[in-house]
């Protein structure tokens, strides 16, 4: 009896010795096979990354004004740290149901990540978390960096806006050391310069403990602010030329002749962008998207259109270098010509008489355009257009653009498979048929025009010295001052087509177009607004070294001189304005 | 009271030692795990088991002076008062993690169900002491129903699973070093794995949420990781990120800074093992292995029957508190509500452990009076 208890003492403690060295095979385990990865663990525990959002830099017009103006952006979050979470009363102090808080809260990775429940808080809703947050360990407001946009829809289509990182720009490394719920640019300059803009974003490593409480920091390192931008354009002009249009839709690209910059980019309808820096909501969204009108659309440069009798520039200007006609080069113009069993008719429909080029500018007289083109044929003009920047992109990069049509011989055959008609050739030389061009286009052609044949790389940002010229067309001078002569006289002589772009304080040349939407042509006033033309007006000034060069364009805006001509009108006098008070400033400045 | 030579020479100092090593480095970790990394007043959790230990140190000291055989002649009155203590504490039982567990007596409040643990040991002991051969099914079931099943459903009634567990395998541990017939102990093996089932689904049914949890975090503890599995790994982080020469004395971050609850009751190992490392956690898992063995060899020694049994009951209490424990904390064993012996904070565990640590050191003092 006594020798078996003893035996079973000892068995006992083999017993405790195989549990014991289990303990220790356990400890060994965590602590020295997986203690670095256990120490990694709880140094997550421990240490909180906060990214600190960078000033971003701010976006100026050439002559210094802002146009922009950095916001905090506060939002609300938790870190839930394995605590329970009543979430009704949580969704009652933020203002939210408890449904979308148990939903965000459920799909979080870990316990310790913060996560976001509301954003864009106003200062009341704020001041009212703040006063409820001890009853919610873990709560915190934070803040970011959003835009204002101090002029609202002026220039949005060029200026952009900022939004949320997207779900493939999260993965991109271009973006990689911003925080999770960063504001980037997603459109127009904003997106562009994003970079330069964007700055540094900071960061301060804190001790917290598991309620989320910061106990001590570690290391700071602050952000630094980003680049700040001057752009080229001239927000005076910017918000004359988009109050001119009105309700209307359509465009104006306005370019600085002698070094390239843009003036001022407009494409209406507009949007607020405002909206966008706030988080744009779902309905806003499908608002913009939904609209007929497409406010989002860029239609300086995703949209293109005929160009109308604007073309008869590129066609007139053929003409002379050609040598197919001389200024004294005379049409007789009946109403129309006749070509096969077609009609080709003249918008004057009682005739012009017998004229030369330059009347024919001046009163835009189509007949006489057509002989014009019939004796270049279109290879010749299409050449000419493409010259004058016809037909390719702008280099701007601010969105994906249309490149218009040049057609020739050569297109017609590889896109419809088809010869070139004599006919097309006609339609053609006065800017209808299968051309198409964009608003920037014909702005840029006109800044070509004006300043004798030079070219420079169009730019949105301001030039600090004057740019190294791009190209310089090989013209003769005699024949663009002719085309110019004949612009100046479409705005100030008699019977002008473009008289209503006429202005007290400058000398401005012009030209309008007017481009047939449908192929039957009538009375504008008995069409439906869809059916009704596109009204153009290209335009510079002064006409002896100029300094603004533009174009307009009017959707269904009827005939261009008395659409487009004083949207035009009005753009320049602002800018040439604010050039003069520009002048005045630095008279001053040098006088004191 | 009349000091013998013999027993001043006989004292067994090492028992004393190892327990009073280990309740220091439990008061020093209690004092880690609840500073406050915010400001400078510390919550006076490890005060107060200062205070538990001296008044500790004193009860082992008084339990040290006699012999142990005048326990023998009171275990089944003890044993009468632990189990009305038990219903007492189920009436105005104060109630205190999802248990009601706590009688209050005013300044402290004081757990009976620890108290209980020895009083159960001694009486067992008592009643088998006189059985001279080895136990037959009628003997079992006559001891299962007078002294174990009472007591096992009022603890587990508190609910109080971790103790109820306790003195379940400390009977099991007392009768089979006794000695079983082979019938009894087949009977009681199958009837142990044919119950399994049977009685782990009772048990599930009539188990608090937070006990299944434990149960479910225990098999699964990454299903999620910010719930019911969190304590576990919490736990493990803590005592992985130790490494091996561990952060350092008062440089832990698990613990004060809440990532681990109960801190400084059940899972003071982990913070004991995430700032003194492999090295120091070794040494204290060494004590307490020095501690049981010790005990056994007590056991072996002990003068008579009822010194044997109770010497192998306490042993067994210290081990059994300490293998859950320690393996709850690495996760190799579930959570239950089971504190680490002379560490976790807790007057009444200390106090208790005392005590039966001062009968284990009596039973050895006197081991070579036989003629008394």
């Amino acid at each position: 009896m006594r020798n078996s208890i003893h035996e079973r003492i000892i068995i006992a403690s083999y017993v405790v010795i195989i549990l014991f060295s289990i303990l220790l095979i356990r400890l060994w385990q965590l602590q020295i096979l997986q203690g670095d990865e256990y120490r990694r663990l709880s140094e997550e525990n421990r240490l909180r990354v906060i990214k600190i959002a960078a000033p971003r830099g701010i976006i100026y017009d050439r002559n210094g004004i802002p146009l922009v103006k950095n916001s905090p952006y506060y939002s609300v979050s938790i870190i839930p740290a394995g605590r329970e979470i009543d979430y009704s009363s949580l969704g009652r102090v933020i203002n939210i149901d408890s449904e979308t808080v148990s939903k965000k809260l459920y799909n979080r990775k870990s316990t310790f990540e913060p996560v976001r429940l509301k954003e864009g808080l106003s200062f009341k809703e704020i001041a009212y978390i703040e006063a409820r947050r001890s009853d919610f360990p873990g709560l915190y407001i934070d803040v970011d960096v959003t835009r204002q946009y101090l002029f609202g829809e002026a220039g949005a289509h060029l200026i952009g806006y900022l939004g949320k990182l997207n779900q493939r720009q999260s993965q991109d490394p271009d973006f990689k050391n911003l925080p999770v719920d960063a504001f980037v640019g997603q459109w127009g300059v904003e997106r562009l310069y994003d970079k330069q803009l964007r700055g540094i974003p900071g960061e301060r490593i804190v001790e917290v403990d598991a309620l989320g409480r910061e106990l001590r920091l570690i290391a700071e390192k602050p952000p630094s602010k980003g680049e700040d931008l001057f752009l080229s354009i001239d927000i005076k002009v910017q918000q004359a030329a988009e109050e001119s249009f009105g309700d209307r839709t359509g465009a104006l690209v306005a370019i600085k002749p002698d070094t390239g910059e843009l003036l001022s980019l407009v494409s209406r309808p507009s949007f607020d962008p405002n909206l966008f820096a706030k988080g744009v909501s779902q309905k806003q969204w499908d608002d913009f998207i939904n609209n007929p009108k497409n406010p989002l659309l860029n239609r300086a440069l995703q949209s293109s259109y005929p160009p109308g009798s604007t073309f008869k520039i590129v066609t007139a200007l053929a003409g002379l270098e050609e040598g197919v006609i001389d200024p004294e080069t005379k049409v007789t113009c009946n109403g129309g010509i006749s070509y096969g069993r077609w009609h080709f008719g003249c918008w004057q429909k009682s005739g012009h008489k017998t004229l030369s080029l330059h009347r024919a500018i001046v009163e835009s007289c189509d007949v006489y355009f057509y002989e014009v083109g019939r004796r270049l044929g279109i290879d010749r003009i299409a050449s000419y257009a493409r010259e004058l920047g016809l037909g390719k992109e702008s280099g701007l990069r601010l969105v994906r653009e249309r490149k218009g049509t040049i057609p020739d011989t050569k297109w017609k055959t590889e896109k419809r498979r088809q010869p070139w008609y004599l006919g097309e050739t006609f339609n053609a030389s006065i800017g209808q048929g299968y051309v198409a061009v964009t608003p920037f286009q014909m702005a840029l052609l006109t800044s070509i025009i004006s300043s004798g044949g030079y070219i420079y790389e169009p730019t949105i940002i301001a030039l600090r010295e004057k740019p190294q010229m791009a190209k310089k067309l090989n013209i003769h001078p005699e024949n663009i001052n002719e085309i110019k002569r004949g612009l100046y006289g479409v705005v100030n002589e008699p019977s002008g087509t473009g008289w209503a772009a006429r202005s007290s304080i400058v000398e401005i040349c012009g030209k309008t177009g007017t481009a047939q939407v449908i192929g039957i042509k009538k009375d504008s006033k008995y069409l439906h607004e869809q059916h009704r033309d596109h009204a153009w007006f290209i335009a510079f000034a002064p006409c002896e070294g100029p300094e603004i060069a533009l174009s307009v364009i009017v959707e269904h805006g009827g005939h261009g001189g008395a659409a487009a001509a004083p949207i035009a009108k009005r753009a320049i006098e602002a800018y040439i304005k604010s050039l003069q008070e520009n002048n005045k400033k630095e008279v001053q400045k040098e006088g004191s | 009271m009349r000091i013998d030579r013999r027993i001043i020479k006989n004292y067994d100092w090492i028992t004393l030692t190892i327990i009073l090593i280990l309740s220091i480095a439990g008061i020093m970790t209690i004092y880690s795990a609840t500073r406050s990394p915010v400001t400078e007043e510390t919550p006076n959790f490890y005060i107060k088991q200062i205070y538990w230990l001296v008044t500790s140190i004193i009860a082992l000291i008084l339990t040290t002076g006699f012999d142990y055989n005048w326990l023998r002649r009171f275990s089944y009155i003890f044993y009468g008062i632990g189990l009305m203590l038990l219903v007492i504490v189920l009436i105005i039982g104060k109630t205190g993690m999802g248990a009601q567990r706590w009688i209050n007596l005013g300044i402290l409040s004081f757990q009976p169900s620890e108290v209980f643990k020895i009083f159960f040991i001694l009486a067992i002991s008592r009643y088998l002491e006189e059985m001279n051969r080895q136990l037959n099914l009628k003997i079992l079931l006559r001891l299962f129903f007078t002294l174990i099943a009472l007591p096992f459903l009022l603890i587990l009634k508190q609910p109080d699973l971790g103790t109820s567990v306790v003195i379940f395998i400390v009977f099991l541990a007392l009768i089979s070093m006794k000695g079983l017939e082979k019938k009894a102990a087949t009977i009681i093996i199958i009837i142990g794995i044919v119950s399994i089932p049977f009685l782990g689904n009772i048990l599930w049914e009539n188990l608090k949420i937070y006990q299944k949890n434990r149960l479910v975090a225990f098999m699964e503890p990454e299903i999620d990781p910010s719930g019911i599995g969190y304590h576990i790994n919490q736990s493990k982080i803590a005592i992985g990120s130790g490494r091996f020469f561990g952060k350092g004395y008062l440089k832990g971050t698990q613990g004060p800074f809440r990532f681990l609850p109960e801190k400084h009751t059940d899972f003071i190992f982990a913070v004991l093992a995430e700032e003194w490392g492999f090295a120091g956690s070794l040494f204290i898992l060494f004590l307490y292995l020095a501690l049981i063995m010790r005990g056994l060899d007590t056991a072996r020694k002990a003068k008579d029957e009822f010194g044997r049994l109770v010497a192998l009951g306490i042993t067994t209490l210290f081990g059994i508190h300490f293998f859950i424990n320690t393996g709850m904390t690495m996760g190799i064993m579930p959570v239950v509500g089971i504190p680490l012996p002379f560490m976790s904070y807790g007057g009444t565990a200390l106090f208790t452990n005392f005590i039966a640590a001062g009968i284990l050191m009596n039973i050895r003092t006197r081991r070579f009076e036989i003629f008394y």
